[in-house]
């Protein structure tokens, strides 16, 4: 399913967008992400894990060191995709290293093939991203641009330009990982992105919580949230993830 | 030197993306991005204002300690059937050629109005160097080092701290240096406003392998001139060891451009160039010792400044137009040239140039009669804890 017209139909029908990320290759991560499509997540984001995860935080460090010592490799973690069987889009997040050794054209048909449309590649930032973009959009592939909070006026409209699926808006100056609050950059930079674009603005990084999320949704089209996901999953296995998923729904619904 | 001159040369300026060839970028977060091309646009009007420069240098000679001294080793050249001479870079202020670097982004920093330095270490040389260059100009200071290194070097640490700066040790991934690089990357990313990061090698995303050249440039201008004045003619050969590669890029930059051999020694253990296929990590596409899918592999080496799987983009495009050779050397060939070094000539050195010392042991009957220049980026007071349990059956 198409990331971006699914979640384009979501902003236009105006249903606020969650979308959950979870560590491909961590114990348990198909059934966090069944019970994430089945709890009103609106796509969800897999981690393919990366020696060195340098935007996250201790969390999905430890996710990520815990599936690559159990032996996850990119290619483990997207045969397994078709089996997953949700009904909605699904993208990847991995560094780019992963892509870069593999060769972007055959990185992008992997993706095709195992039915991932979208992709988010967070050490890949706008002037170094051209070859990546153009064979993701060869194939079809929508590739998702973060916007920081760092970034100047006359930046902005350009990483707007070359984002596909949705914006990343990130949330605050740091790495992935839980805050006790929301920072007040999460909705100031949404704000600064909602009129360059038609595509879904999604507030991501430090939005740690069910009512964070609907803090932050009064501003932006939706959230993405990692950390609060994957500590469920480490500590209480997919359910949880699930029930999770659920309260963040009915707060950003509410 | 002119423009035009480093224009001419073959380690000139990097492209408009900060590519030497194929090498470099800028491969960051987007959070960072304005950070570099910030830190881009401050490198250049500091470096072309004499005010500045004249600044950097007063700094680098009156606390420093340059120029560093140049010496022929005569004893251990007799013994291996060659010339050998060492630059003196274990001599300068905190014992190793990393204060070049650090005093540069430390008063850049501040030029810059920022208030924090973080670093990562290694050996823990860069986070000595870091932590006085934030004493001597009133900054804070964060240094990020590997919870394996943090053992090893136990002196450094207690030097970091014993001169105010916080070192934090970094329990993730193989705990050395590569994921200090990390822990200091992301620690910059929550605290880019006010905190420069002061990357203490020729790696990183655009601009740092250029700006950290341009900082180290002071060593192979000096040796030039040295070597010149002292035999008269250049060096047959350069050598000098690798990790990230600050030191060997500092010294390979005053004989790029003339007949010299230049030869960067890695450790066997962290043989990126040799061993490495190109990735990208850190910021910057480079040799990189990694899996089959792309997963960084952990480097190995008894000198915690050189446990890197990386080396810097310029050593990687140097390498690929054959302008410097990359071999390298086992563990057990450093400590037998740890040992010689030191009962020949006095020297006790860091176990890193060890490693450009154990190289020409090795070589020397291929080098015979030839003149070879070894930088002696540090010395050994670091590693002589390590070395005690090393050589303990033979030195009891």
């Amino acid at each position: 399913m198409g990331l971006e017209s699914h979640l384009r139909g979501c902003k236009e029908s105006g249903r606020k967008i969650l979308v959950p990320y979870i560590t491909g290759g961590y114990p348990g991560w198909q059934d966090a992400i069944r019970a994430c499509a089945a709890n009103g997540a609106d796509a969800v984001e897999i981690g393919i894990p990366f020696s060195d995860p340098v935007m996250d935080g201790p969390v999905i460090q430890r996710a990520s060191q815990a599936a690559l010592e159990a032996g996850t490799t990119p290619q483990s973690v997207l045969e397994e995709v078709p089996h997953l069987d949700v009904d909605i889009p699904l993208a990847v997040m991995t560094y780019f290293n992963v892509v870069h050794h593999d060769g972007p054209v055959r990185f992008a048909n992997r993706l095709v093939a195992a039915g991932v449309t979208g992709c988010i590649l967070p050490d890949l930032p706008l002037e170094e991203s051209g070859e990546w973009c153009e064979a993701a959009d060869a194939a079809g592939v929508a590739t998702v641009m973060l916007a920081a909070p760092t970034a100047p006026d006359d930046r902005l409209p350009r990483i707007v330009d070359r984002c596909r699926g949705f914006v990343y808006s990130v949330g605050l100056l740091g790495v992935t990982g839980e805050r006790d609050s929301l920072a007040a950059t999460a909705t100031a930079l949404a704000e600064r992105l909602l009129p360059l674009t038609e595509l879904p603005v999604l507030v991501g990084v430090g939005v740690s919580n069910a009512e964070q999320a609907a803090t932050a949704c009064r501003v932006a089209d939706g959230v993405i949230q990692g950390a609060s996901m994957v500590r469920r999953l480490i500590e209480s296995g997919p359910d949880e993830v699930g029930r999770y998923v659920a309260e963040v729904r009915a707060a950003i619904d509410a | 030197m002119t423009i035009a001159a480093e224009t001419r040369s073959l380690m000139g300026e990097p492209d408009d993306s900060g590519r030497f060839g194929e090498f470099g970028g800028r491969f960051v977060p987007e959070t960072l991005v304005p950070a570099c091309q910030e830190l881009e646009r401050a490198f250049h009007e500091a470096w072309n204002d004499p005010v500045w420069r004249e600044e950097l240098a007063s700094v680098l000679r009156d606390y420093a300690g340059r120029p560093s001294g140049l010496t022929e080793c005569h004893r251990l050249g007799e013994q291996l059937g060659l010339r050998l001479f060492l630059k003196r870079e274990d001599l300068n202020h905190t014992g190793s050629h990393k204060i070049n670097n650090v005093i540069g982004q430390a008063l850049l920093a501040k030029r810059m109005g920022k208030t924090r330095l973080v670093a990562e270490t290694g050996a823990g040389q860069h986070g000595v160097a870091s932590a006085t260059a934030a004493a001597l100009l009133g900054m804070e200071c964060k240094v990020y080092m590997g919870a394996v290194d943090v053992e090893r070097q136990a002196l450094n640490v207690f030097r970091m701290r014993l001169l105010g700066a916080e070192v934090e040790a970094v329990h993730s991934g193989s705990r050395t240096l590569k994921d200090a690089v990390n822990e200091a990357m992301r620690d910059w990313v929550a605290t880019v406003g006010d905190t420069h990061y002061c990357l203490g090698s020729v790696m990183g995303p655009h601009p740092y392998p250029f700006m950290v050249r341009q900082f180290h440039r002071v060593i192979g201008e000096e040796a030039r001139t040295q070597f010149l004045a002292l035999v008269g003619e250049d060096p047959d050969l350069v050598v000098a060891c690798v990790g990230g590669g600050s030191n060997a890029i500092g010294i390979f930059s005053g004989f790029v451009d003339t007949d010299s051999r230049l030869i960067g020694v890695e450790p066997a253990g962290g043989a990126a160039v040799s061993r490495g296929a190109p990735g990208v990590v850190h910021g910057m596409r480079s040799f990189l010792m990694q899996d089959e899918y792309g997963q960084v592999e952990e480097a190995h080496s008894i000198s915690a400044g050189l446990d890197y799987p990386g080396v810097g983009p310029e050593h990687s495009h140097l390498a690929s137009i054959g302008r410097a050779e990359y071999p390298n050397v086992t563990d057990a060939e450093v400590i037998e040239a740890f040992q010689l070094l030191s009962r020949t000539e006095g020297i006790i050195p860091a176990l890193e140039p060890a490693h450009a010392i154990a190289w020409v042991a090795r070589e020397a009957a291929q080098l015979q009669g030839q003149t070879v220049l070894v930088n002696m980026s540090g010395r050994g007071d670091k590693d002589v804890g390590q070395m005690m349990d090393v050589l303990k059956d033979r030195l009891g």
